[in-house]
């Protein structure tokens, strides 16, 4: 039940004095109330928890991630393919 | 958001777990502290692909799994009860009491409602106001938001007939605890992200500091979690502890302000206790004196509660971390998703069910569960 997951804004608008919008998650569309992000705009993309967006999903920092990621990425070669390294070791240990 | 998809790249998980191969030296003990990233851990069979020194133990971050029997029995009770709606997330269903649970309460007659969001059963309220409309407010940091601006609404607009039974919980307290226990093992946390989506990072530095424990903001795709335990296992083998934000696209220092000034307008710091641990001080959240109308525990008298735990569920012992689910003698035999005997079996949040959904190999009865019986 803790789980929340990211959305995006297709639609903003009140309802019963409370501010909602209609979200996107991935193709299934649900109302979500904005009252704790109510500068939340169409087109972006918040983490919803129970019908709540609860916090923005911030692109920038999301890119700074992956770029991350991706310099670890190189490290691979490295050290071979511990994925399946890992697997078939713990496989072989059983 | 086009950067969303590839948190499931598994180029970039190789990359991890090669960074965290190359840096450990020596054996370390993780705790993550939510069941939404102990779910991911175990399906994706994370704990195995890491090296052998680094172990994680589940902790207790499922609220389904913690809600104590006393207020389970509270809620079987209030909803057994003729002119009552009882509304409640759907994992609280299957969760057993001393001697039943909701959905033998529903199949009984009683009017028990799932719904996705506290709003809904607000709305119930609003259309059934001859009814008294009855939300089971249970959750961390992240579910304690939704349920205060209902509860909030429900003052603001004259929906009287709406109350909650609330058994929220907080994490700072129970890392506290758990770092205080004198079992413990832990050496290093893998903090939860979205209850720092709205909480912020300010409650941890002091509790990294006092226990010398490095406290990683983690989310919860696979690529997340392999990042915040190679955060940890970095600062573990510098002998740093400080607190980290390995989940920075979702989680600010401050949370969401918003968020955090309707928590502390509707609710109060209470004592709590947590199932299969006990009462852990400061660690929940009750309705502050001025929604005490909406307080299903002062208008539902509800008393003389004697509550029975079945003697061979372990789950204390696996939400300290003390031991893994299929170490308990009654996992995947007597107690399975759909005979649940302790509450982390019943979640799919919860480290039992975890194990039983997708480690059927490697455990004894899993071959016999896994036979197409029923
Ligand atoms: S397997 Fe069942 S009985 Fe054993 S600890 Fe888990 S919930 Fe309790």
């Amino acid at each position: 039940m803790c789980l929340a997951v990211p959305g995006r804004v297709t639609e903003v608008a009140e309802r019963d004095g409370t501010l909602m919008a209609v979200m996107d998650f991935g193709g299934v569309v649900k109302d979500v109330c904005l009252e704790y992000l109510p500068d939340l705009a169409v087109g972006e993309y918040a983490i919803v928890h129970v019908g709540f967006a609860l916090q923005r999903l911030d692109e920038e920092s999301a890119r700074r991630t992956l770029d991350l990621f991706a310099e670890l990425g190189l490290l691979q070669e490295e050290f071979g393919d511990p994925w399946e390294a890992a697997r078939a070791a713990k496989e072989a240990g059983r | 958001m086009k950067y969303l998809e590839e948190f499931q790249n598994p180029e970039l998980a190789r990359g991890l777990l090669a960074d965290i191969r190359a840096t450990v030296t020596r054996p370390w003990a993780l705790m993550e502290v939510c069941g939404g990233q102990t779910h991911t851990i175990i399906r994706h069979g994370i704990d195995q692909l890491l090296p052998d020194e680094v172990e994680l133990i589940h902790g207790p971050g499922c609220p389904v799994c913690v809600t104590p029997l006393e207020v389970i029995d509270k809620a079987l009770e209030i909803a057994a009860r003729p002119g009552v709606i009882f509304c409640s997330f759907g994992d609280m269903l299957r969760v057993p009491g001393t001697d039943r649970d909701l959905f033998r309460v529903r199949g009984e007659g009683g009017d028990v409602r799932v719904v996705y969001s506290p709003l809904d059963a607000l709305r119930i309220a609003e259309q059934n106001p001859q009814r008294e409309v009855v939300f089971f407010g249970i959750g961390f940091e992240t579910t304690a938001p939704p349920n205060a601006m209902a509860v909030h609404q429900a003052r603001k607009r004259g929906i009287r007939n709406f109350s909650m039974l609330v058994s929220h919980v907080r994490v700072p307290p129970a890392i506290d605890a758990i770092m205080n226990s004198p079992d413990c093992r832990v050496q290093g946390f893998l903090a939860a992200g979205h209850v720092c989506s709205v909480m912020g990072t300010g409650e941890y530095p002091e509790l990294a500091e006092r226990h010398r424990v490095p406290i990683v903001v983690t989310g919860f795709e696979p690529l997340d979690i392999l990042e915040g335990i190679r955060l940890t296992v970095r600062q573990l083998e510098r002998g740093e502890h400080t607190v980290e934000n390995a989940y920075a696209r979702a989680v600010r220092p401050e949370g969401n302000p918003a968020a955090r000034d309707m928590l502390e307008d509707v609710f109060e710091v209470a004592d709590r206790a947590w199932r299969g641990i006990g009462v852990i001080p400061a660690s929940g959240w009750r309705l502050s004196e001025r929604y005490r109308d909406h307080d299903a525990e002062y208008r539902f008298d509800v008393h003389s509660i004697a509550t029975c735990e079945p003697a061979r569920c372990r789950s204390g012992e696996v939400l300290q971390g003390l031991i893994k689910p299929h170490q308990c003698e009654a996992f995947g035999a007597d107690c399975t998703p759909r005979t649940p005997l302790g509450a982390t079996m019943v979640s799919s949040e919860g480290a039992c069910a975890a194990y039983y959904l997708y480690r059927r190999l490697g455990t004894p009865a899993a071959p016999r569960e896994a036979s197409p019986v029923g």
